[in-house]
């Protein structure tokens, strides 16, 4: 008897050929921040409202997912700085669009919403920057944030066994963000600033769901979060253990963002880079927040650092968060320019398992 | 030891309720505090992963796994391993998957419901992304057979790679343990339907991996656990042997092989392995007695007084400085305790250390210094050292802890951490600079093999180190030097670096490692520089005089190096390919092998190895140098030499008798051609298919005009000349116990015994490569009439050369992998290979037959950009991967 076979692997969508050709012929320049460069226009409650949600009973201040809806000309001017800066590949503003991140505001039925809006914001601006240079091709991803609640951790101390939200929830909300996102024609999917390496897999699982759904797959870029000094995610894994926890995926990209500085980070990209098989990205804050949560690192200081990751050949693509602006994008674009992208290399299968450290079975 | 790496895994079965009473009372109680306490002592036992099993009519199995997974993961100490979900519940696994941050192993899935059901759940895993357990059931029910084993595995293993794409290195099969000695005939043979069922799914399934319950096999003896334990050792041993890759065991209550006692022993094998039709009936008679034998604990015997020693009458301390420098350690625990209980002499242990037996190994170090001690006494002098301070160190605990309580602390005369690094195995040279380090008072903590460089780093910290030692042997590892000495930089390190191991040399260290790591990196040549070179780093009166004329040599060395290279400018590629040996390839003999494709020989008895091993390197790696056999009479180091041949030969002889050792090789020959400097080898004479191909370098260097740029495709006949020509590969290995083995002797305070098991089995490793090369001759025909000495072999006066990958004459390890895959060397010696591409275990040779008659060993040398280049084309690589992997033969900075 013949069985059919499961999980066909769905057709790849047509962003994949494109990316693969960027990544392959040189290192790839990702947007940096939004959240601060949001900060520079000095918005208000009243802007964050606009007129749709004038009466909406809570505060929507600090919601900057939803400028999509109320301020698209800041969201779609903040894209076309970063390409104009040099940015092959812009993020939409959704990090926080998922309906458990958005329950905080009271806005959890509009993550769909959001997420289209802001997808299609990217992508004008995208197209709006192709048009200025002919020949350039730029590439929306769509960003899915940690979430508000994890799945590894508990909020109460005296109750480890607690969860505030469970698997089912959590993989009902991504599949959302994830459907409306590739609906509305993003170039590919970027989980990011992961520091529970749960939620990301809940995130894999619901993405794989999506993907059999609508018969097509994105690529699928992964970017966790080193939150301390000694290597590891906020959950307690190893940067060796997280990439054991999250290659069945096959990701296009795995990388570093968010947290520490770059240059806190480089032991960890050095060893991302040894053992992942795949391309691998870092985009780091603007340093380390100061006392006032602004970020000090200058363009120069940020290119330096992400110019050392280049050369010695890490890195396949860089960016910035927390803290960068245009200006950070475009220093760092120039000074990684003329290096090549780091090579792929082929990594022997072998059984890779993992708990908070990996154990790999020779 | 790197601890993401493993060989065999150890997965803890305590945590399962069907298992174990304990958990499953705290279970049903609600005692979760209990339960989380048995998971926290499987990982502290050594558990590599812990299984769950939940699954008790009574239970609630969804919501219990889902409460204690969540439980563990808030307990990092437990949760550092990768965790088995164990249940016949499909339902129970899914909940147990979304709680794993980690990649975890599913337990199990298996054909018992059909295929699509198997397959769906084989799926779903993916997507969950964990490792499988697949269970040798099918819709008849449960394989007991070897055939019904490999038969299910077989098909389980075509629907998971083929349909469910599932990647073949995340299966695990496990065939089913069942028990034996029940009493029922059938059952008899189980553990052997077992062990063949292993082997067979290991060579045929390629990368799946074989696991299984242990303590079931036993399950006739319940209540008589010291049957148990022998029975759980025994079965495993053979297991292990047969290719097992894990196994679910009690971590705590694992017996040595080789330490159950023999009749015991005897008895379980006949059992195990079904040796003889009354094997249950004698085993438990023998467990009867067993039990009914209480013996009474004896004291240990007094050792016997040797009559003749004189020295046995002096005082304690003169007889443990006779001791120290003779080496002697039969008396050392009850002299140590005499001198002790001298308190009006010795009112500290420390007293003891400082006194007698530092006094007798500075006369060692003093006689070794002079060249009038050899390494093999001082090593065997550390033993003595090292049980005495053992004997002490109790009491210097108790008495540090009175201090502390008191408010001191307290220091050695330096402390030096020390490794073979990430990518490397090989730890003989290590360990031999360790106990001299030792010997003379530092503090030496070893990090083992493997180590990468924030281990390194962090134990540096933690131990308040003065200097860390770098070892290594292959060359994978001068990078890997390099990589720790820039990441030491980075952390803000101000201690100096030692660097030492069999490729590091003067002139890498001041060329590439020095210049990372300003405050001073030292290179040394062998065990006998050691205390010389830490004693002055150490002295704050001559350090910085000694750093500064290590800086000095070498800044020298390095200007040295870039004259060479300015002075002798190489060759170009073309120019170099045009300067190769010519060949009038319509006459030359090219024999064909008896057969092609592989054989392996599986073991191969250890007494046929001995009598090709070449003693030269032996007493090499003890520093002892000179030609074998004349060294023995040596004036100055003979006697010495003697005394170590003859150790090394009784151990030899007892590994030989007792078997410790399971040498097995794997030997091939393949159709081929060479192609430019490839070797293409073809899956059959009708060349239908290239099965591999063999990039290799060729030589560079400008030589005089009668002389050639040698490659060893050279030695292979060009396809365009229209002969078919033959490659040989081969792996040997002396085994996979020589690391246990060592390990236990080392536990023993006995590292004298312990380097001599590595040395001899990687003399045994040698010896095998020459018996086989001698045989893979005789398979070509040419070498059946060759007749040649002892001498004649070592010196290789034969026809053809074994060259191996990584050596001078194909400096590139990564043709290691490639020749492993045509062999299918790990599945048929157990030969695994580090990242860097060494081999494990480190007794174990590999590389390549080549049969012309003109065949010669060369070094490649130094290679240009422009072979690099095309070099890495020929490998599908980036440039800068063949730059990486050829580092130290770049002609040019990279």
């Amino acid at each position: 008897m013949q069985a059919a076979p499961v999980n066909p692997k769905p057709p790849e969508a047509p962003s994949f050929g494109p990316l693969r050709a960027l990544f392959g012929a040189r290192i790839a320049i990702l947007d940096g921040a939004m959240g601060s460069m949001i900060q520079t226009f000095g918005l208000t409650e009243a802007d964050f409202r606009g007129d749709r949600f004038r009466g909406h009973p809570r505060d929507l201040k600090g919601n900057n997912d939803l400028l999509g809806l109320t301020r698209p000309d800041v969201i779609e001017g903040i894209h076309s700085a970063y390409f104009s800066a040099g940015a092959d590949m812009v993020e939409t503003n959704t990090f926080n669009s998922t309906s458990i991140s958005q329950a905080d505001y009271g806005t959890e039925a509009l993550a769909s919403e959001i997420n289209a809006a802001a997808a299609a914001l990217a992508l004008r601006a995208a197209r709006k920057a192709e048009s200025v240079s002919p020949g350039r091709r730029c590439f929306v991803a769509g960003a899915i944030g940690p979430l508000n609640r994890t799945l590894s951790l508990s909020p109460d101390v005296n109750r480890p066994e607690y969860r505030a939200v469970t698997w089912d929830q959590v993989v009902t909300a991504y599949a959302e963000q994830a459907r409306t996102l590739i609906a509305a024609g993003v170039d590919a999917l970027l989980i990011e600033t992961i520091f529970d390496t749960l939620n990301a897999k809940a995130a894999l699982f619901a993405i794989s769901g999506v993907f059999e759904e609508l018969g097509i797959q994105l690529p699928i870029m992964i970017s966790v979060t080193i939150t301390d000094a000694s290597g590891r995610t906020l959950s307690g894994q190893t940067v060796e253990a997280f990439y054991a926890s999250i290659a069945h995926a096959r990701p296009f990209s795995v990388g570093i963002n968010c947290a520490l500085g770059g240059r806190a980070m480089r032991p960890y990209v050095e060893e991302l880079s040894g053992i992942a098989g795949t391309y691998t990205t870092c985009y780091p804050n603007a340093g380390l927040p100061n006392a006032f949560g602004g970020y000090d690192e200058t363009p120069a200081d940020m290119a330096a650092v992400l110019r050392h990751f280049a050369e010695s050949g890490w890195v396949n693509m860089v960016g910035g968060c927390c803290g960068s602006t245009p200006e950070h994008i475009a220093a760092i674009a120039a000074a990684v320019r003329g290096f090549l992208p780091r090579p792929v290399p082929s990594i022997p299968p072998v059984m890779r398992l993992s708990g908070l450290e990996a154990l790999v079975l020779a | 030891m790197k601890n993401s790496a493993a060989q065999f895994m150890m997965v803890g079965e305590r945590t399962n309720i069907t298992g174990s009473p304990k958990f499953a009372k705290a279970i049903k109680a609600g005692d979760w505090d209990a339960a989380v306490a048995i998971a926290r002592q499987q990982v502290e036992n050594g558990a590599n992963a812990i299984d769950i099993n939940v699954d008790e009519a009574l239970v609630d199995g969804e919501a219990t796994m889902t409460k204690f997974l969540q439980l563990i993961a808030s307990e990092p100490e437990i949760s550092r391993v990768p965790v088995m979900i164990d249940s016949s519940k499909w339902s129970v696994l899914e909940a147990g998957l979304r709680c794993l941050q980690g990649k975890g192993i599913v337990n199990s899935i298996s054909l018992k419901d059909g295929e699509a059901e198997f397959l769906r759940r084989a799926g779903l895993i993916r997507r969950y992304g964990a490792a499988a357990v697949v269970m040798a059931f099918d819709e008849h029910g449960q394989a007991a057979d070897r055939g019904a084993k490999v038969r299910i595995c077989t098909r389980a293993y075509e629907l998971l790679t083929g349909k469910a794409s599932f990647p073949a290195e995340d299966i695990i099969f496990d065939p089913n343990i069942l028990t034996v000695a029940t009493g029922i005939e059938e059952h008899n043979n189980y553990a052997v339907d077992f062990f063949e069922a292993t082997r067979i799914i290991k060579q045929t399934l390629p990368r799946a991996k074989v696991s299984g319950g242990v303590s079931n096999v036993s399950f006739s003896f319940r209540g008589n656990n010291p049957v148990r334990e022998a029975m759980h050792s025994a079965f495993l041993y053979h297991a292990i042997e047969a290719g097992l890759d894990m196994a679910i065991v009690n971590a705590g209550m694992l017996g040595v092989y080789d330490e159950i006692p023999r009749d015991l022993l005897g008895h379980v094998e006949d059992v195990l392995l079904n040796r003889r039709p009354d094997a249950t009936e004698r085993l438990v008679r023998f467990a009867e007695e067993l039990k009914a034998r209480e013996a009474p604990v004896k004291a240990g015997a007094a050792p016997a007084v040797d009559a003749g020693s004189a020295w046995r009458s002096l005082s304690a301390a003169e007889r443990l400085k006779h001791a120290l420098v003779k080496g002697i350690d039969t008396f050392v625990e009850a002299d140590t305790e005499e001198a002790r209980k001298d308190s009006t002499r010795y009112p500290r242990p420390l007293d003891i250390i400082e006194g007698p037996l530092m006094d007798g190994m500075r006369v060692v170090g003093d006689l070794f210094g002079a060249g009038k001690m050899f390494l093999p006494q001082v090593v065997k002098s550390a033993r003595v050292m090292k049980r005495s301070v053992a004997y002490l160190t109790p009491f210097m605990e108790e008495e540090k802890r009175r201090h502390i309580a008191a408010g001191g602390q307290a220091r050695s005369s330096g402390r030096i951490v020390m490794a073979t690094v990430k990518g490397d195995v090989h730890d003989i040279g290590k360990n031999i600079v360790g106990v001299v380090l030792a010997c003379n008072n530092y503090e030496v903590f070893d990090l083992g093999v493997m180590t990468p460089a924030d281990k390194i780093i962090a134990a540096a910290r933690e131990k308040q180190a003065d200097a860390v030692g770098l070892s290594g042997l292959i060359t994978p590892s001068l990078d890997e030097m390099v990589h720790v000495a820039r990441e030491m930089r980075q952390a803000g390190m101000q201690i100096p670096i030692l660097i030492g191991g069999a490729t590091t040399s003067a002139a890498h260290t001041a060329v590439r490692i020095a210049p990372e790591y300003p405050a001073g990196v030292v290179h040394v040549l062998d065990a006998s520089r050691v205390v010389n070179v830490v004693s002055s780093l150490f002295s704050p009166d001559q350090k910085q005089a000694f750093l500064a004329d290590v800086g000095v040599k070498q800044q020298n060395q390095r200007e040295d190096f870039a004259e060479k290279r300015s002075r002798r400018p190489l060759l170009s590629l073309a120019t170099a390919r045009e300067r190769r040996p010519q060949f009038d390839w319509a006459a030359v003999d090219i024999p064909r092998p008896e057969f092609l494709g592989v054989r392996a020989y599986d073991p191969v008895p250890l007494g046929e190895i001995a009598p090709f091993i070449d003693w030269g390197p032996f007493f090499s790696a003890w520093e002892i140098h000179g030609r074998f056999p004349d060294l023995l009479k040596d004036p100055a180091v003979g006697t010495e030499a003697s005394k170590l041949y003859e150790d090394a030969q009784q151990m030899l002889a007892r590994v030989i008798t007792e078997r410790q050792l399971t040498a097995r090789t794997v030997v091939g020959f393949w159709p081929c051609n060479a192609v430019g400097d490839d070797i293409e080898v073809y899956t059959d004479e009708g060349r239908s298919r290239v099965a591999a191909v063999f990039p290799q370098l060729r030589q560079q260097l400008e030589k005089p005009a009668d002389q050639h740029n040698h490659c060893l495709a050279d030695y292979i006949a060009p396809k365009e000349c229209g002969r078919l020509d033959y490659l040989g590969g081969f792996a040997v290995t002396a085994g996979r116990e020589v690391d246990a083995l060592a390990a236990e002797f080392r536990a023993r305070h006995d590292d004298y015994s312990a380097i001599m098991l590595q040395a001899l089995a990687d003399r045994l490793a040698e010896a095998m490569a020459e018996m086989f090369h001698k045989r893979a001759r005789e398979l070509c025909g040419f070498g059946r009439d060759e007749n040649l000495s002892h001498q004649d072999l070592i010196r290789e006066r034969y026809r053809g050369i074994r060259p191996a990958p990584g050596y001078p004459a194909c400096p590139d390890h990564t043709a290691k992998p490639v020749l492993f895959g045509l062999l299918g060397a790990e599945a048929a010696t157990g030969i695994t290979l580090t990242e860097s591409c060494a081999m494990h275990p480190g007794p174990s040779v590999s590389g390549w037959y080549f049969n012309h008659p003109e065949a010669k060993y060369f070094a490649v040398g130094k290679v240009g950009r422009d072979q690099v280049e095309d070099y890495a084309r020929r490998k599908g690589w980036p440039a800068a991967q063949a730059e990486k992997w050829l580092g130290p033969y770049l002609d040019y900075e990279p």
